[in-house]
């Protein structure tokens, strides 16, 4: 299916020659992702409905389960690797991720920054009913 | 000594520059393009998610998440959304095996799947705005709906690519350009339950946390 001189298409499968090496089936490759990723979403609902966790921790334990899943979702359902013949996709992958990243993180910077600094004085607060 | 062995090791393992193994089969030239541009996919859906991060709070006195998700339908839409994900890489075994039945039946219980998640939303959609939790009623619900509509309108598109792509495998049989239209349907299914997982997380769970 894919041709060892070249990189390898990101979504294909493995070659015959790592199913000669006793690499696992891609059968068993998506069922397991499929299992590992239910059970990060189940863990999910439940982290957001116990009480059993410390509360202001639930969005960052939050964030890392969905982190993981997204991890789980790359390898076992789109087979990015870190192989030599995946270098291509991982650094468009890596690149969207910094993109993904600045702007996410410098829009929720700089909109925080600027409700904090032009918010009213509490007195003018009743005129505004966006909060 | 022993380093020599493994520096030729290594050089084996190497891939040949691309000026020795001649130009990539189209195959790999396409699904690395469709791959770009599920990522500047994910980079537009991340300036709806940025949006909707900034005005969660924005509520102009109307309903708030709290009062208006439903987790129970958010499961359900969850797992539909992961089972079809699944069935999805089923079917490009199939495809892979060239078997015509295991396609037809991935494909079917993908579209289904993927249909029931989109009856889920859309229901979950009515009931709101029934209530007059409409796109209009504050800056929260603009992006609200904005994002996961953004999402429910990839789902639909890719229903619709699901459907053509089996009359193509019905009518053309599996040559090389439905084999590399399937690649890249799979691609972009699996990219949109990576989306959800960060649309039921940061809206529905982290939209609901006292």
């Amino acid at each position: 299916m894919t041709d060892p001189r070249h990189d390898r298409a990101p979504g294909d499968i493995s070659t015959l020659a790592e199913a000669e090496r006793g690499m696992p089936s891609d059968a068993l490759v998506y069922t397991s992702g499929f299992v590992l990723a239910v059970i990060l979403t189940a863990t999910s609902f439940w982290v957001a409905n116990t009480s059993l966790i410390w509360g202001p921790g639930i969005p960052l334990g939050l964030a890392v389960l969905a982190i993981a899943q997204m991890g789980i979702h790359l390898v076992f359902f789109l087979h990015i690797t870190t192989g030599p013949d995946n270098t291509n996709n991982v650094l468009a992958l890596a690149y969207g991720i910094l993109i993904v990243l600045l702007v996410v993180a410098g829009s929720l910077w700089i909109m925080a920054d600027l409700h904090d600094n032009m918010t009213p004085p509490a007195e003018f607060m009743n005129l505004h009913m966006q909060h | 000594m022993n380093i020599a062995v493994i520096i030729d090791d290594v050089q084996h393992e190497a891939l040949p520059s691309a000026s020795v193994a001649g130009p990539a089969p189209k195959r790999i030239v396409v699904a690395y393009g469709f791959w770009v541009f599920l990522l500047s996919d994910i980079v537009m859906f991340s300036a709806l998610f940025a949006a909707y991060a900034v005005l969660v709070n924005a509520t102009a006195g109307g309903p708030t998440g709290a009062q208006l998700f439903n987790q129970v339908s958010v499961a359900i839409e969850t797992a539909c959304l992961l089972a079809s994900s699944y069935t999805c890489g089923l079917m490009s075994l199939a495809i892979t095996s060239r078997r015509y039945v295991g396609t037809y039946w991935g494909a079917a219980v993908t579209f289904a799947l993927g249909a029931a998640f989109l009856a889920l939303e859309l229901r979950e959609f009515a009931g709101m705005i029934a209530i007059g939790a409409t796109p209009q009623r504050s800056a929260f619900l603009s992006a609200f709906f904005t994002l996961v509509g953004c999402h429910g309108l990839h789902v639909t598109a890719g229903l619709i690519w699901l459907i053509v792509m089996m009359a193509q495998v019905a009518i053309k049989g599996f040559r090389p350009t439905v084999l590399r239209r399937l690649l890249c349907f799979a691609l972009f299914w699996h990219a949109l339950d990576i989306i959800w997982v960060w649309l039921f997380t940061v809206v529905y769970l982290m939209g609901v946390l006292p």
